[in-house]
């Protein structure tokens, strides 16, 4: 699909007007053959195959990455004592908060009848499942002994007779995670189903009609499936809403349940979730951005939904804002000696200058949101949510890294540097996210058909 | 003949097999398992047999015939070999036939799984360390202190406690080499013997001995009737870190050589000059004085005594006294003087003292002077021959000679002053009056005075075919390369012998295990020069103690001696010995400008012997907490001079190379000094260590080593390289500094205590006013159970036995005895430099050195942490799978094989003890160092946390051993206090670890923690560990007030 480079673009509209959710002039059939034809097309452009060459390259550096691991042990990456944890749990803590604004723009701007999610659900669920996978990856790898961690941390009643330890966060993570994954995918499933069908009628050949008309289901788009899809869809909405603030929270409960000072905060599950959620959204419009760039979707990811995804992330980023000084004054205010080193581990310690571009890149870039000429500039945007993104991590970072730097003991302080293979590992996670995200795009329909269709004056049920 | 090295079970030999009863079964028996040249051998065994002939005949009669003829001896082997093959002979095909059979006829008193105790000595310097070896199965695992004898009373150090690794190095010597070519025994014996025919002809005009140090009194008897035999040749002495200035001292003092023995047990006031009797075993009698000088300060309420030590290069005895001063080695004798004079020895004449350092003689000798009789000088046995003599007249004005200090006759056979001896050796082997070397131990290419170039007098030496150097040693090493004949040392745990420990008292070496390579002792050696030369070193030490026996029983006397690990008796008797002090010798004019080089041996590698030692090259030193690298200390300020470092705002120096960058890190880039002695020159990584005088740079012999296995090579510098033999101990020299780094690997990177108070002190003033001063903040005492979760306590868990351990930081000297005894106990891997570097080392009890106060001069503590085995533990509720879980009886118990390895429990201790198999760090492929394993702990696999169990083999073990006594008590099973000894409490030389049932209101333990000094340390945590300590008291001089 050829990029529009119309002047009609992207015009931000004068004061006080707000961009309209979708473009002028399309049709219930626009919809479906624009998105379906993203998939449903003989032509596969060029940036598609370089982008997932790229990708594929970058995949297999992970498989290189993690084969070495499992050959040779967790000490190929940096971690030692004291820092136990390094790249591999903030990897991991990193990824499933991206997750979490699949989950929100999913269910709980459904549940808000926000009409304006539905041309980026589709994709933001994907992100989150793709996501949650990477993120699925670390658990395990990190571990000493990942073949039996494989399967000891799950509550199979065969292994030696010997349940998990239910106490520890770990634990908790392992069913929220899987929760979480569970979850999104099936509501994502189910999601598709109706898509599915448009394009299992909508294809060209025999054997893509066979392929989308398996995963259609059956689908007939009759009454009595409607009826049945939107009340699966709303329950799995509802159990996908708790899901959003519960999990990262069970996340951060790895943190907040240790005596680590810097760790051992009740704040950390609002703390956690509204961080997930800001990274969440900024991951989002780094993929919404040049998706709707490279496949012309300006019509249906409007600067509306950009601006709405940039409000929520300045929200969340207010909060996150909050959280960091009150950790810092609590921590002062405490006077207690441990949490008075912490403070001044991020001040003056080793690490000190990731601390102060995080508080850059997390807090005071984020303020550039207020400004409508930024929320409406996608290029902009796309830039603030990169360093938003590097902001989150680098978070993660000092939070998992600084803490355990320098706890305690004085005599057990001591530095964690990473080795190739941690950076290795992160960078053929992010591979393996753009390959899975790019193959998405390809095969399936990336925007919500029927949900979109919805937003047309045509659908619209004359009472 | 078969091979007397042949060992294959399934090897029959051929005279166990009759001739009319030669069957194909038997055969068939005979070639199964056997394969390769073995096989052959069997057959060719075979074919000598006259049975095989009726065998092939009824068999195969064709062959038979051709047998017959001796000419084709040939074809019958192809023919037999085919035919075998075809009758399914071939031994190849067939998997061995192995059979596991028990012992038919077991040896005595082993049953497999309960260890074997035997009594032995270790020779260390020319002074024996009494020690229990434990062994399993007739292989040595582990070294214990002898706990009757006196030298030790069941302590041990460091060098010991590794010792047994050396033992299984897999880098030793394991064949007799001739010019680098391996030659057989008899061989080596015959070359040898014509040597000695020939010496016999020219009364042994040409025969020269080398050795180090020994006290072995079998030793000293041969070399004696060697001589009587060869009276021209001659016994020379080498040992690196030799005691001459020592020993001259004591001839300046008395005329004579004598030991020094010290009762610190009865002493009030201790002041060394440089004697570092706390520090380690190259001060004779360290495992003892470490003991008795902390029986009195164990119970600050009874007193203390008081220790000032003015020292060159820190030490850990400067670091346990009461009032240290750093100076350089000259200002010391001027320190020797300045006190000389005020205790009442004339012959001093002191200069001018700094007023910090007559601040501190004022107060020492006041002290001293009042407590006449109950104090003590020490000097170091490394300082000048003045400062020795000094002391000596001190402690004879002061009245303690003869009280608290004894002399007896050297515990050494003939000490001589070494470097006279090796510079006179050089000397004549220039002059060509040598013909016959025989080097016995050591390593004298490396480590003699480097001006003496003994490596290249060897080379022109044996250049000249008809000079023979014979070397014996443990490894190959620098001198190999210029031995004609190199034979491999016997180890100690595998040979006979005997030495005399610090007091005279005799130890009888009995091996443990057969030599693992063949090695001989150096009494088998030198026995070669007698008549019987091919006496093994049993018959020799059985003859020489059977010639000293007086009295029937020889055999009774023998057997006591050797189970007891001692001869009863044997002990020097003091001696009554005057010092008659004459003038002093002034003092040489130091230029205060010139930079003072101090030597010193390492405090874990010593001098060099131990440097392919993984255990003590992996202990960090006391003081920098380095590994596998030697540093050159230099003081605080003098690296601020070439601007090396930042002083913190704590007033701490750090070791950092860049201004304002943290040093946290395990590795710590060092700047490297050029030092410049007599136009030689090395390079060394430079270490600023507080409490090191300005002016002076420390070296550490015993790295730098450029042949040695692969675990010493590349580590260190050579500081013997620029050692003179005119400066042994104290030099002068030049320093500049070269633009590059030096990593070295730390285990500690932050040396002051922060707000956090892991170690709790006083002055003793301080703790009579208030004895629970270590638990000063309430709001830090750990409070009542506040978890959601049920107390074990509430749930009736500790109710039979409870175990607990108490660690008294009066006591701990930072020796590290205990560190290398768990790696011992434990199977503990080492990881290497570069892993120590990314902070992976895996010890279980580690030792924290923390400087307090001004960087010139600190006050220092050491705490060994163990696992705190808390009662309420962080890491027990965070692992996922449950492989960390709390015993009935209060222990954190590891379990291996269900750990999936997360390391939550580590990032949740706040100890910090545990220790995380990031690869495979243990060996699982090297097969001789798999004997050195304790079988009754795992050696883990990668992927897997350990950490300190309090030895809960070893509990076990008492357990089982009470049950099988039917030892009950209340329904509980009786274990009774002292029965069970962690290896860190059994090692530990000052009794500072104590272990015991805390539920036993008797016990040692609960006794110590009922003391008002026991607090936990990081209470506030509210961990509950069983782990606590006794908060250190001091007692400084109310004169000088230092905090």
């Amino acid at each position: 699909m050829a990029t529009r480079i119309d002047e009609e673009i992207d015009v931000i509209p004068p004061k006080g007007v707000r961009p309209p959710i979708i473009g002028p002039g399309q049709t219930l059939g626009t919809v479906a053959d624009r998105i379906g034809g993203i998939v449903l097309t003989k032509h596969t452009p060029i940036f598609w195959l370089m982008i997932v060459a790229l990708a594929v390259a970058l995949f297999g550096v992970l498989n290189t990455a993690i084969a070495y691991l499992l050959g040779r042990g967790v000490g190929i990456w940096g971690v030692n004592i004291p820092v136990g944890w390094g790249f591999a749990i903030v990897n991991f803590v990193w990824w499933i908060g991206i997750g979490h604004a699949g989950t929100l723009i999913s269910a709980i701007l459904l549940l808000f009848k926000q009409g304006w999610r539905t041309s980026i659900n589709r994709f933001a669920e994907a992100m989150t499942i793709f996501a949650v996978m990477q993120a699925g990856l670390f658990p395990l790898l990190h571990t000493g002994r990942p073949w039996l961690a494989a399967y000891w941390l799950f509550p199979i009643p065969l292994t030696m007779g010997v349940w998990p330890q239910f106490r520890s966060p770990l634990i908790w993570d392992v069913f929220a995670v899987s929760t979480y994954f569970t979850v999104s995918f099936l509501f994502w499933g189910i999601g598709l189903i109706p898509d599915f069908a448009s394009l299992r009628d909508s294809a060209k050949t025999l054997f893509v009609r066979r392929i989308y008309g398996i995963l259609a289901m059956g689908w007939r788009g009759s009454a009595k499936h409607w009826n049945r899809y939107e009340s699966a869809y709303m329950l799995l909405a509802g159990l996908a809403t708790p899901l959003v603030l519960s999990v990262h929270s069970v996340v951060s409960l790895d943190f907040a349940v240790a005596v680590v000072p810097g760790w051992h905060t009740t704040f950390f599950p609002p703390y956690f979730v509204a961080g997930a959620i800001f990274s969440g959204f900024a991951m989002v419009l780094m993929l919404a951005i040049p998706f709707r760039y490279l496949y012309g979707m300006q019509d249906f990811i409007t600067l509306r939904h950009l601006q709405n995804c940039a409000k929520l992330m300045l929200a969340t980023g207010l909060i996150v804002a909050y959280s960091y000084s009150m950790e810092m004054f609590i921590g002062w205010y405490s006077n207690d000696k441990f949490e008075l080193g912490l403070v001044h581990n991020r001040l003056h310690g080793p690490y000190s200058h990731y601390y102060f571009v995080l508080i850059f890149c997390n807090i005071i870039a984020p303020q550039s949101l207020w400004f409508n000429k930024v929320r409406s500039t996608p290029w902009i945007l796309f830039l603030v949510s990169t360093i938003v993104q590097t902001g989150m991590w680098l978070e993660r970072f000092v939070i998992v890294v600084l803490s355990l730097n320098r706890d305690f003991l004085p005599s057990s302080w001591g530095m964690y540097w990473w080795t190739k293979w941690d950076i290795m590992t992160l960078v053929g996670t992010m591979g393996f996210f753009v390959l899975l995200f790019f193959l998405f795009i390809r095969f399936m329909p990336a925007i919500s058909i029927s949900e979109l269709r919805t937003l047309l004056p045509q659908s619209k049920v004359k009472e | 003949m078969p091979n007397k090295t042949d060992s294959h079970p399934n090897l029959i030999s051929p005279d166990e097999i009759k001739p009319a009863s030669l069957e194909l079964e038997t055969v068939r028996k005979k070639l199964a398992g056997a394969n390769g040249p073995k096989y052959w051998r069997t057959l060719q065994e075979l074919a000598d047999q006259p049975a095989l002939g009726e065998l092939l005949q009824r068999e195969f009669p064709r062959g038979a015939g051709e047998w017959l003829d001796p000419v084709s001896r040939r074809g019958f082997l192809k023919l037999a070999g085919a035919s075998l093959a075809l009758a399914g002979l071939a031994g190849c095909t067939r998997q061995p036939y192995e059979q596991i059979l028990p012992y038919v006829r077991q040896p005595e008193y082993l049953v497999p799984g309960k260890p074997i105790f035997f009594a032995t000595a270790m020779p260390f310097g020319g002074y024996a360390h009494p020690l229990l070896v434990e062994t399993h199965e007739y292989r040595p695992s582990k070294i214990e202190g002898n706990p009757q004898h006196g030298a030790c009373l069941g302590g041990t150090d460091l060098f010991a406690q590794a010792s047994v690794l050396d033992l299984y190095d897999p880098d030793r010597s394991i064949n007799i080499t001739y010019k680098g070519e391996p030659r057989p025994w008899g061989e080596f014996l015959g070359s040898i013997r014509a040597r000695v025919l020939y010496h016999n002809s020219n009364q042994g005009a040409g025969l020269r001995f080398l050795s180090g140090a020994t006290s072995s009194p079998t030793f000293g008897s041969q070399m004696r009737a060697i001589q009587q035999v060869f009276p021209q040749s001659k016994w020379y002495r080498w040992e690196p870190a030799h005691h001459d200035s020592f020993r001259a001292g004591s001839k300046m003092a008395f005329g004579a050589y004598y030991d020094s023995i010290y009762k610190f047990d009865a002493a009030d006031v201790v002041v060394s000059l440089d004697g570092d009797f706390l520090s380690g075993s190259w001060f004779p009698g360290f495992v003892r004085y470490a003991r008795d000088f902390m029986t009195r300060r164990k119970d600050p309420e009874k007193g203390m005594n008081r220790l000032y030590v003015a020292e060159s290069a820190p030490t850990t005895t400067g670091a346990k006294a009461d009032h240290k001063i750093p100076a350089r080695n000259a200002e010391i004798e001027q320190i020797a003087r300045a006190l000389a004079a005020k205790v009442g020895v004339a012959g001093g004449g002191a200069g001018q003292l700094s007023a910090e350092h007559q601040k501190w003689v004022d107060a020492a000798a006041a002290d001293l002077i009042q407590h006449k009789g109950k104090g003590i000088v020490v000097p170091g046995v490394f300082q000048s021959p003045a400062v020795v003599a000094l002391v000596h007249a001190m402690n004879a004005a002061l009245g303690n000679a003869g009280q608290t200090v004894t002399y007896i006759d050297p515990v050494e056979i003939d000490p001589l002053i070494n470097t006279d001896s090796i510079r006179e050796l050089v000397g004549e082997i220039n002059a060509g009056k040598v013909e016959t070397l025989i080097i016995l131990g050591g390593n004298p290419v490396y480590d003699a005075p480097a001006d003496l170039d003994f490596g290249g007098v060897l080379e022109k030496f044996v250049a000249d075919q008809k000079n023979m150097v014979l070397q014996l040693s443990i490894f190959k090493n620098e001198t190999t390369d210029f031995a004609t004949w190199h034979v491999p040392e016997a180890h100690y745990l595998e040979s006979w012998g005997d030495a005399r420990s610090f007091d005279g008292a005799v130890t009888l070496i009995q091996p443990m295990i057969a030599p693992l390579y063949d090695g001989k002792s150096a009494n088998e050696i030198i026995a070669i020069f007698t008549d019987e030369p091919s006496s093994s070193g049993y018959d020799l030490v059985r003859a020489y103690w059977r010639s000293q026996h007086t009295g029937d029983d020889f055999e009774a006397w023998w057997r006591r001696s050797l189970h007891d690990g001692y001869i009863a008796n044997s002990a020097f008797p003091a001696k009554q010995v005057a010092a008659k002090l004459g003038a002093v010798p002034a003092a040489a004019a130091v230029d205060p400008n010139a930079i003072e080089i101090i030597f010193r041996p390492d405090p874990t590698i010593y001098d060099g012997r131990f440097v392919n030692n993984g255990w003590l090259q992996e202990t960090p030193k006391p003081l920098s907490r380095g590994t596998w690298d030697n540093v050159a200390y230099i003081s605080p300020k003098m690296a601020q001079q070439f601007g090396f470092f930042v002083l913190e705002t704590d007033g701490i120096a750090k070791s950092d190379s860049e201004p304002n960058v943290n040093a946290d890190h395990q590795s710590d880039a060092q700047n490297v000094l050029e030092i410049t002695i007599d136009g030689r020159k090395v390079k060394v990584p430079a270490w600023p260590q507080p409490g090191h005088p300005d002016g002076a740079v420390t070296l550490f012999l015993g790295y730098g080593r450029r042949k040695t296995g692969i675990v010493g090579t590349g580590t260190g510098y050579d500081a013997y390289s620029v050692r003179p033999v005119g400066s042994q101990y104290t030099g002068s020299g030049s320093i500049q500094v070269i633009p590059e780094h030096w990593d070295i690997a730390i285990t500690q990177g932050h040396f002051t205590m922060d707000t956090r108070e892991p170690v709790k002190a006083a002055s003793l003033k301080e703790f009579l006013e208030d004895k629970h001063f270590a638990h000063d903040e309430p709001e830090l005492e750990p409070r009542e159970n506040e978890s959601l979760y049920p107390d074990y306590r509430d749930k009736g868990w500790y109710k039979s036995n409870a175990w607990g351990m108490a660690i008294d930081l009066n006591s701990c000297v930072g020796c590290q005895a205990c560190s290398v005894a768990c790696y011992a106990e434990n199977n503990i891997s080492v990881v290497g430099k570069y892993q120590v570097q990314r902070g992976r080392e895996m010890m279980w009890i580690r030792i924290d050195t923390y400087y307090a106060g001004d960087p010139a001069n600190p006050s220092v503590y050491f705490q060994p942490l163990p696992c705190m085995q808390c009662e309420d533990a962080p890491c027990e509720g965070v692992c996922p799978v449950g492989a960390t879980v709390h015993s009935t009886e209060g222990l954190n118990d590891m379990v291996y094989n269900r750990c999936v390895g997360t390391r939550y429990c580590s990032n949740n201790c706040p100890y910090k003890v545990r220790r995380f198999n990031f690869l495979l760090f243990a060996d699982y492929t090297t097969p001789v160092l798999k004997l050195q394993r304790n079988p009754d702990v795992t050696v883990r696999s990668r992927g897997v946390m350990e950490k300190c169990t309090y030895c809960i083999q070893r509990i076990t073990a008492a357990r089982i051993n009470a049950e099988e006594q039917g030892r009950y008590r209340d329904g509980r099973i009786d274990i009774r206090d002292g029965e069970i000894k962690t290896a860190c409490q059994q090692a530990c030389p000052a009794d500072a670890i104590v272990f015991g049932d805390i539920n036993d209101p008797n016990s040692r333990v609960a006794k110590l923690k009922s003391q008002a000094r026991n607090y936990s340390v990081l209470a506030e945590v509210n961990t509950r560990p069983r782990t606590t300590y006794l908060a250190a008291v001091n007692n400084p001089n109310p004169e000088l007030e230092k905090a």
